[in-house]
This record gives structure tokens, sequence and C-alpha cells, in this order.
């Protein structure tokens, strides 16, 4: 492990670590033990989003903690939380429209089109197109660009315009499912079923039964096709 | 980046491709499972267990890592701990900030209970966020609950207490409906039709998923649902001990993570959603567990008196990354089986159908490293198998990997590798605990006043868990709990007396066991420091 020690400036402080580790995994071997920073270690839960410079180079780079490998002369620091805006609204009332999302959110409005939120995404989204569609009232296409949001918040920790980018995903993404994409029908006609009781019977067969009879219709079940 | 060693042995996978693209691959008999499960699972090894020797489980058997946290002293002591200030007083407490804690909050509010939520992270921090393949629920024509139910026993081997699977299953369509209304972006087709497939062990396809984010979207959608409605929550709160009038649970302890500070709450009703502990790494198996899966609810419940059940059994998920080594035991989902994927051994043959359930799928895996020597060996010594990908791409077309499983594909090409180019490696990693606190179908515990929700309880599954059945278990069983605590929390009187009584007895049990004190439970966050540095530790600032 020795010849492959680099030199990370955590919130400007040097230590020496291994140099294939995450950044995560770095600060723990140097010793921190993390309260905020860190959470599903595994890139689905935001907590541990990254800015950091590397050695020589002006430029501001972003990453999740858990993901991103330690290079040498890395300057870095986490975001674990930022105090972005979030609006309150009732998603049964609300219209699936660009009014409804500048009623809530007006500093949409004030979008630069300068894409640093898109340059700031460690999940490389689309976030100004997503922003952009949001504007034009195609929430569809919002939510669709937005899925792989994380809420780490470092879009609108960088935005000029101060939008809280992931606070608008996520409301595109629930109008456009409660409100635009169709219901299920199967769905439907399922609770009708269970309301009418019509499996009632049956489970109750089931849920009597002893193991040899169940082990006997399990392993006869027939399987739909993969 | 695969190194040229691996590449080379990446040729053989890619030899038999052609071969296997429709080779069917039959599954195992009950009598092979068997005999495959008692030689390679680790719950049929003795020696990762440990029998308890206080507490209402005494006498049964529990992974040692579980046993060390039952068998441990509370850093509180109760006969001078000061409990007399109570700072919050409400009808539900809710314990756990995950899928089952935030509905479990959010149906409670709406039967008019007064409710605070705590988590000792943030709301949404969970295994919940982290499950990816998908949530079951049989809405479909050619489906129904008791088919489901049937998978569900199946699968279980049979142990699953039938009140709690049926309420699964019964439950699941209403569950599925619920949060298509709360505006979970489910995959579907123009008309609105679920796009659903299968998982191992299921009959049907009735896998719904949200492309393979599909706990991350619903528990987004969940948290900003909780948050819209104003509902009390503190983070960075975890309970450290609940609080009793010597017959029911009527508060907690709060410690503040990061003040250090503590709270007392009293509550008519508690409800423990805190998830499992993969986070303890049984037998040192790596996890794809949440940082704070530590198992801090089953030790609460269990020093009032809440038994166990089932914590004989957990699951390792069959399909955990071995290679690279910074992404070592994250899940690589299932999903990626059910749309085709393959599993190889080193020579590029299969040796075991994808979608067995997954404890005979990971036992088959286990076998072939171990006792076959048929796995592959990575540069870090990690024993490994070949999930091929590749094949995925050939059967549903070029983009289809990175369409489907869009967050597996974007972990793989971080560190260089495409897997819609090259197959990945995997094995077993320590994936959920079946078993746990013992609760009925309105997930009271046999302590009053006491409910438990979510992966922290047990019976549901019983020693197997099937995909997707652990996203409806948390949003069916967190219902359930809200609505039936809030009821309770109605016909009681406030102003229960609270007391550290039963710690007392508990100290009291432990010390008559000869158990000796070192450390203390819960556990609250695991220690990933490097032994260095934990001993070279002083704590100057009093």
């Amino acid at each position: 492990m020795a010849e492959n020690m680099v030199t990370i400036y955590v919130m400007g402080k040097p230590y020496e670590v291994p140099g294939d580790l995450t950044i995560m995994k770095a600060m723990e071997y140097a010793g921190y033990r993390f309260v905020r920073g860190c959470g599903c270690r595994g890139a689905f839960c935001g907590a541990c989003g990254t800015v950091f410079r590397l050695k020589d180079d002006y430029r501001l780079r972003v990453g999740l903690a858990c993901q991103e490998v330690v290079q040498d002369g890395m300057y870095l620091a986490e975001i674990p939380f930022f105090p972005g805006n979030k609006a309150n609204y009732d998603i049964e009332t609300l219209k699936p429209t660009a009014e409804a999302i500048l009623s809530l959110y007006p500093e949409v409005f004030r979008c630069l089109a300068c894409n640093t939120c898109t340059k700031a995404c460690p999940q490389d989204i689309e976030v100004m197109e997503y922003i952009q569609a949001a504007l034009r009232g195609d929430i569809a296409k919002a939510a669709d660009l937005s899925f792989d949001c994380l809420l780490c918040g470092l879009c609108a920790s960088r935005c000029p315009a101060e939008i809280v980018q992931y606070q608008v995903a996520l409301l595109c993404r629930r109008l456009y499912s409660r409100h635009i994409a169709p219901e299920a029908p199967h769905l439907r006609d399922r609770l009708k079923e269970i309301a009418d009781g019509t499996f009632n019977e049956e489970m109750g067969k089931l849920t009597e039964m002893k193991q040899e009879d169940l082990a006997e219709l399990y392993d006869n079940r027939d399987m739909e096709p993969r | 980046m695969y190194t040229p060693e691996l590449l080379e042995l990446i040729k053989k996978v890619e030899a038999t491709r052609d071969k296997r693209l429709d080779e069917k691959f039959p599954l195992l008999s009950a009598d092979d499972k068997q005999e495959l499960l008692e030689g390679f699972h680790p719950d049929y090894k003795d020696e990762v267990f440990r029998t308890l020797s206080v507490g209402p489980s005494k006498g049964e058997r529990t992974p040692v890592e579980y046993a060390d946290i039952f068998e441990a002293y509370s850093a509180l002591d109760p006969d001078t701990f000061d409990i007399s200030k109570v700072d919050h007083e409400v009808d539900v407490l809710v314990v756990g900030g995950g899928g089952a804690g935030a509905a479990a909050a959010l149906v409670a509010q709406e039967q008019g209970a007064n409710v605070l939520l705590v988590t000792k992270l943030r709301l949404g921090d969970s295994n919940t966020v982290m499950a990816q393949g998908g949530i079951q629920g049989a809405d479909k024509p050619n489906d129904s609950p008791a088919i489901h139910y049937l998978d569900v026993l199946g699968g279980g081997h049979y142990k699953n207490d039938p009140a709690l699977a049926s309420a699964l299953v019964m439950d699941a369509p209403e569950v599925i409906a619920w949060l298509e209304k709360l505006g979970v972006m489910f995959d579907k087709e123009s008309d609105g039709t679920m796009v659903t497939i299968h998982g191992g062990g299921t009959s049907r396809k009735r896998m719904h998923a949200a492309r393979d984010y599909t706990g991350g979207e619903i528990m987004k959608t969940l948290k900003d649902e909780f948050l819209n409605r104003d509902i009390p929550l503190v983070e960075y709160a975890a309970v450290y001990e609940l609080l009793t009038d010597g017959d029911r649970v009527t508060g907690a302890v709060l410690y503040n993570m990061e003040t250090q500070e503590y709270l007392v709450v009293r509550a008519k009703t508690t409800i423990i959603a805190t998830g499992g502990g993969g986070r303890l790494h049984v037998l040192g198996f790596p996890t794809s567990n949440h940082y704070g899966a530590t198992g801090d609810g089953l030790v609460l419940g269990y020093r009032v008196g809440a038994p166990l059940k089932y914590l004989n059994t957990i699951q390792y998920h069959p399909t955990g990354a071995a290679y690279p080594e910074q992404i070592l035991g994250l899940l690589v989902t299932e999903k990626v089986r059910s749309i085709g994927g393959q599993i190889t051994n080193l020579e590029g043959n299969r040796f075991v159908y994808e979608l067995e359930t997954r404890d005979v799928e990971a036992a088959a895996i286990i076998r072939e490293c171990s006792g076959r020597g048929l796995g592959v060996v990575t540069p870090s010594g990690q024993p490994a198998v070949w999930l091929d990908t590749v094949v995925i791409e050939t059967k549903l077309g070029e983009g289809a990997v990175k369409a489907r499983v869009p967050a597996m594909y974007r972990q793989y090409e971080r560190f260089g590798i495409d897997m819609a180019k090259h197959p990945i490696l995997i094995y077993p990693t320590q994936h959920y605990q079946n078993g746990g606190l013992e609760i009925n179908e309105s997930c009271e515990t046999p302590v009053k006043g006491l409910y438990a929700a979510g992966e922290v309880a047990g019976g549901i599954h019983g020693t197997n868990r099937l995909m997707g059945n652990s996203l409806l278990d948390v949003v069916v069983f967190g219902r359930r709990a809200g609505e039936a605590a809030a009821a309770a929390a109605a016909g009681t009187k406030s102003g229960g007396k609270l007391s550290l009584e039963h710690l007392k007895s508990f100290h009291a049990e432990l010390e008559a066991a000869g158990i000796e004190r070192a450390g203390a439970s819960p556990m609250l966050l695991p220690e990933y420091r490097r032994p260095e540095t934990v001993t070279k530790k002083i704590e100057l600032l009093a």
C-alpha cells in the first residue's frame, strides 16, 4: 500500500492516504468519523456531495465522496447540506403547468442559462435543460431529464440565480406522475376485486394450509416466461 | 478499469456467449436446493451463531455480531440518569427516517395524531433509498395476491407468519396505488399500464420499478410529502433508550448526534422503524447497507422485553460488487438478472439459473468459488464470479443496459468499466436481516405501546426474503404501524410515567450472566477509522 500514497487536503489540511481509496474511505483512513456527509456510501442518497480542485488547476470540480477516487494534490471540502428553499404544496390540487412551478419557485424565472448547474452535477444530469423545460411548462421532459437526481444540492450551491434545481425537479416528477402519466387501469381493477372480497376464500385456505400442501403447490406452480 | 489479467479472463466469457444466448438453464429441485444451502449458506453454519444468555429471547441463537449488541450494557446509568425534564410530549413517536418511518408518520398524522419523527441521520437516509430493483404487487390480470402469497411462502421456506405474509400481499395493490397517487414515477406504458418484470423466486412478472432508482424515487416522494405536511422532525437525533412506566413504553431518550445533548420524549405510542444491521458485518462480509444500519432498534426493543423472531437468518445478496475494490459490497441490482444478465464461472459456463431465490443463488456462487474452485480471484484476493451484462445488449438491443439500469451503468462507468461491453465481477454481500422484533399484523410487539415496522421486524419473509418484497414491506407495515399506533394513542391518557426501570433489570441480568462491561450498545454508527487512530484517540474537550 505504501508505494501508492498520495496527499490530499481536507478543508485545506494535508493527509497522506492510499491512492486507490474513495474520498470517503480516505477521510476515514485519515481519522475522520462521519456524522454528516456520509449516507448510503453507494451513490443513492446525496449526503456526500464534494467540491474539489486538482493540483495546479483553477477549475472547481464536483463528485460524491463515496464514489470519487482521491488524486495526489486533491484539495477538497464536503458540502453535506445546502440551505435551499423548499416550497410546501398540495400535490392533489396543484396543476402540472409552468405557472404552478413559477408560483412556488419564482426564482426559476431568473435562470441565466449559464449551465453552471449542469457542470456541478455529480450525476451528469442536464440540469439546465430540465430547468428550461420546467420554465416552458414541459413537465414531462423535466421529470424525465431529472430522474437520476440524488438531491445532493451541488447544483443549487453554484447557481448564480439562487434556484433550487433539485426541488424543482422533484416537484416536476411528482406532478408528472400524479397528473400527466395515466393511472394504471389494471390496478383499479385489482383494487375493486380486493374490495369485493374476490380473494378472501382462497387466501383463507392458503393461510391455514399445512407446509407439505403449500410445498406441493409451490413446487408445481406455473411460471410466467422470463 | 480492468487489469490485463482480468481482460484475458473475460475472453472466456465472450467465447461462450453465443452458446448461452438461447440456453435454458433448469431450476434446482427442492432436494438439490436444500443440499446446496446446507453445504454453503452461512445461515447453516454453527460457528456463525451464539446463543443469547439474557433477555426475552434467551436461549435462541443469533449471529455472533448481533449477539454482541444484545449482550451489552447501555452507556446510560439508570440509577443516576436524569429524565425528569420532558422536552417533547407527543401522541406517536416514530423512530427512524426510512420508508417505514416516513409512511408510518404520514398515516398517523392523517389519523389526527400529533407525531414526532426522529432519525439519527437525515430523513430518507436508509436502505429504502438504496433499493434499486423494484416493488412487488400482484396487480396484473394473470396474477393474484394468492399467487404472490405462494411465492412469498416458498421463498421464505414456509417459515413466514401466515397473517403477516397475507397482509403483505393483500395490501400490495393498495400500496402501489397510494404511491402512484403521491406521484412516484413508476415505469409505465403509454396507456398507464405498469411495466413489470420478474425477480428471483417470482412466478409472475410483478416487479414494479422506477428505472433502477425505485427505492430512491419512493423515498424522495415520501420525504417531500412529509415535509409538505410540516410534520415535526428531528434529524441527527438517535433514540438511545426507550422509557417505560413499568408496563408499557411511554417515551424515549434522544441523543443529539452533533451537540451530544440528550432530550426526553414522552409518547403515548412508539414505532420502531430503524431498519437492519448490515453494518454489523456478520462473518466480516461486506455489506450493501446504509451507513446507519447498525441494528439500534433491535436493541431498544429487546431491552424493554420485545422478543426476536428469525434473527438467526441473514440474507446475503448474491450479486454484490467484487471489483473494483472501491465499490466492494455495493449492490448490483437483481434487475440486471431479471432483464437477462447471466452468471458464469471462470470458464464462462453458467452454473445456476439466474432467478433462483437469493439464498440459493448466493450459496451456488459461494460453492462455485470455494467448493469447486471455478471462481475468479480479483487483484485484492476477493473471490468472484462473472455477471455477463453484455448478453443483455445482445438480447434487448444496443443501449439496453444504460437505459434499463442507469444507476448500475453509471456506478461502473465511474471506474472505467463499460458493463455494456464487458461483464462484471460479483460475490454475495450482507444485504438484509430476514428476522427481527416479533410483531402481529397491526405491527404491535408483545410490549404494550411499542410497534415495529420494516426491516427491524421479523416473521414476514420467513427465513428468506424475495426481491421487491422489502420496499413493499416497509410501506405496507409502515402504514399499518402508523394507523395502529395513532388509534392506540387516541385511547391512551397523556402524562405516562417515565422510567428506566427496565434498564436496571436488564443490566442486572447481564451482570448475573457474567457479561463484562465492554463498549456500549446501541452502536449508532460503525467504526471505520483505522485501529491505529482509534487507540491513540484522547478526549480532552470535556
